[in-house]
C-alpha cells in the first residue's frame, strides 16, 4: 500500500515536471543573468514549450502555457498577453513540425527551433516597439536567441532521457 | 503542386485548430484571446487595469517565494566575489575615507549656506516624504531593467516617485499596485532623466543603456564634459528635486558614446527609499 502510494506521488510528479518547470522558470527567470556576462541570457520557457509541444506531452496544455505567459508578462512588466502570444506561436510552429515529420531528427528539430524563435522574437520585438513604444536592446535579443538556440541541443538531450524514463514506467 | 499545398494546409489546420485529447482549448482560440488582451492593454480600459493589478499582486508574491533558492545562490556567488576583492576594496575605501573626511565639514557649511541663500531669494525649498521599501523581485531581465518593491497604493506610493539607494537615485515608480510597485531603473533603455553635469552645470538627458550603465543624450556637440564629472538630477520637469547624485561620467574609448557609471550597484538593491518631493515657496 505504502509502496503503491509512493509510486503514485512519484509518477504524478514526473508526469507534471515539465509544467512545474515551466511555472518555476516564468516566476524565477532562471537565465543566469546575474552572472553579468555581457549578452548572455537564454529563454528556458521557449526551449521547454517547443520541445514538449513537439513531443505532444498532454500535461503541458495550451491553457497552462497561456497562463504561464501571463505570469511572465507580470514578472517582466510587459503588456499582459504578449508572452502568451509568443509561447502559443511557438506551440503552433512545433505542432506544424510534428504533423509534417515522419522520421524525427534532433538536428532538424534544432534548426527549425532557430527559425521558430526568430519568428517569435521578431513578433515580440515588433509589438513591443511599434505597438507599445517599449525600447529593447536589439543586441540583447540577438544574444538571447543565439544562446537559447545553442542550449536547445543540450536540453533536448536531457528531456529525451527524461521522456525515456516516463515511457519506461508507463505513465 | 496542389497536393503539397493541401498537405501544408492540413498540417497548419491540425496544428492550430485541432484540440488534443486532453486539451481544453484550441491554439487559435487562445492566440485570438492573447491578441484581445493586448488590444485591451493598448486601449487602457479600467477593467484591464484591475485585471493587471490583481495578477501583479499574485505573481509578485509568488515570484518572491519561488526566487528564494536562486537568490541564495546569487548571494553566495557575490560573497565569493567579495572575498576575492576584499584587499583591493580595503585600499580603495581607505583612500576614499580620507578624501571624504576632508570634504565633510566643507559640505556641511555649504549646505547651510545654500539653504540660507535660497530663503533669501525666495527659491523653492523641497520637502520630501520618505518610505523605506524592500525589494521583492529583481529579475535583472535582459530586456527590461526593473525591480518590484513591497509598497503600493495602500502606503501612498504615487507614480513618478523617486527611488533612492542611500542618497543616490536608482529609478522611479512606473506602476503602482495595492501592496507592490514596479521601479524602472535608471539603467533601462526606456528611462530618461533630466540631469545636470558638474562642473559646468551642463544640462542634458540621462538615458539607460539596458546594461549596467547609462549614457548622456541630447547634448550639443561643442560642449565638452570633463572626465569623471558628477551627474545629478537637474530638477527640470519638477519630478525630482535638483541635486540628487546619480553617477560619474566616463569617456570610454571602446564605446561610441560616453558612459555614466551609477553610484549604486543596481543588481544589489535590497532596501530602497521611495521619495516624493514637493516644492515649498518660503
Amino acid at each position: 500500500m505504502s509502496s503503491k502510494f509512493k509510486n503514485t506521488i512519484g509518477n504524478t510528479f514526473l508526469l507534471y515536471l515539465p509544467l512545474l518547470l515551466l511555472f518555476l522558470s516564468v516566476f524565477n527567470e532562471f537565465d543566469f543573468n546575474y552572472l553579468n556576462y555581457k549578452y548572455f541570457s537564454f529563454n528556458f520557457p521557449f526551449i521547454l514549450i517547443f520541445y514538449w509541444s513537439l513531443k505532444r506531452i498532454e500535461t503541458l496544455g495550451y491553457g497552462f502555457i497561456f497562463i504561464a505567459g501571463m505570469f511572465n508578462d507580470a514578472v517582466l512588466g510587459f503588456p499582459i498577453g504578449i508572452s502568451s502570444l509568443t509561447y502559443l506561436i511557438i506551440c503552433g510552429f512545433a505542432g506544424y513540425l510534428r504533423n509534417i515529420t515522419l522520421r524525427p531528427s534532433l538536428t532538424k528539430d534544432w534548426l527549425y527551433f532557430l527559425f521558430t524563435i526568430l519568428v517569435a522574437n521578431s513578433i515580440n520585438y515588433f509589438l513591443l516597439l511599434l505597438f507599445f513604444s517599449i525600447e529593447i536592446n536589439y543586441y540583447e535579443i540577438l544574444g538571447n536567441i543565439i544562446f537559447t538556440f545553442l542550449l536547445y541541443y543540450i536540453f533536448a538531450h536531457i528531456f529525451d532521457v527524461y521522456r525515456k524514463i516516463l515511457l519506461r514506467i508507463k505513465i | 503542386m496542389a497536393t503539397n499545398r493541401d498537405d501544408f494546409i492540413i498540417a497548419i489546420r491540425s496544428a492550430f485548430l485541432k484540440k488534443g485529447n486532453k486539451q481544453r482549448f484550441s491554439l487559435i482560440g487562445l492566440i485570438f484571446f492573447s491578441v484581445g488582451l493586448l488590444i485591451l492593454s493598448k486601449i487602457n480600459l479600467p477593467v484591464n487595469n484591475y485585471l493587471k493589478i490583481t495578477l501583479n499582486e499574485i505573481v509578485y508574491r509568488s515570484s518572491f517565494i519561488v526566487s528564494i533558492p536562486e537568490k541564495k545562490f546569487q548571494d553566495l556567488n557575490d560573497v565569493i566575489k567579495d572575498h576575492y576583492n576584499v584587499y583591493k576594496d580595503y585600499l580603495e575605501v581607505k583612500k576614499e575615507l580620507n578624501t571624504l573626511k576632508s570634504k565633510k565639514y566643507e559640505t556641511q557649511f555649504l549646505k547651510e549656506e545654500n539653504k540660507r541663500l535660497k530663503k533669501t531669494i525666495n527659491e523653492y525649498i523641497y520637502n520630501s516624504e520618505e518610505l523605506i521599501a524592500k525589494v521583492l523581485i529583481d529579475k535583472n531581465s535582459p530586456f527590461l531593467k526593473s525591480i518590484i518593491v513591497n509598497k503600493g497604493s495602500k502606503d501612498n506610493v504615487k507614480l513618478g516617485m523617486a527611488v533612492l539607494d542611500q542618497s543616490y537615485l536608482v529609478g522611479k515608480i512606473v506602476e503602482v499596485n495595492y501592496s507592490t510597485s514596479r521601479v524602472l531603473l535608471v539603467s533601462d533603455l526606456n528611462s530618461k532623466i533630466p540631469v545636470g553635469i558638474e562642473p559646468g552645470n551642463i544640462q542634458s538627458i540621462l538615458s539607460g543603456t539596458g546594461r549596467t550603465n547609462g549614457k548622456i543624450e541630447y547634448l550639443e556637440t561643442d560642449i565638452l564634459i570633463e572626465d569623471k564629472s558628477i551627474v545629478y538630477t537637474s530638477g527640470s520637469g519638477g519630478l525630482f528635486k535638483p541635486g540628487i547624485p546619480i553617477g560619474t561620467y566616463h569617456k570610454e574609448l571602446e564605446e561610441s558614446y560616453e558612459i555614466v557609471n551609477f553610484f549604486s550597484k543596481l543588481s544589489q538593491l535590497t532596501f530602497v527609499k521611495l521619495v516624493s518631493f514637493e516644492g515649498d515657496n518660503k
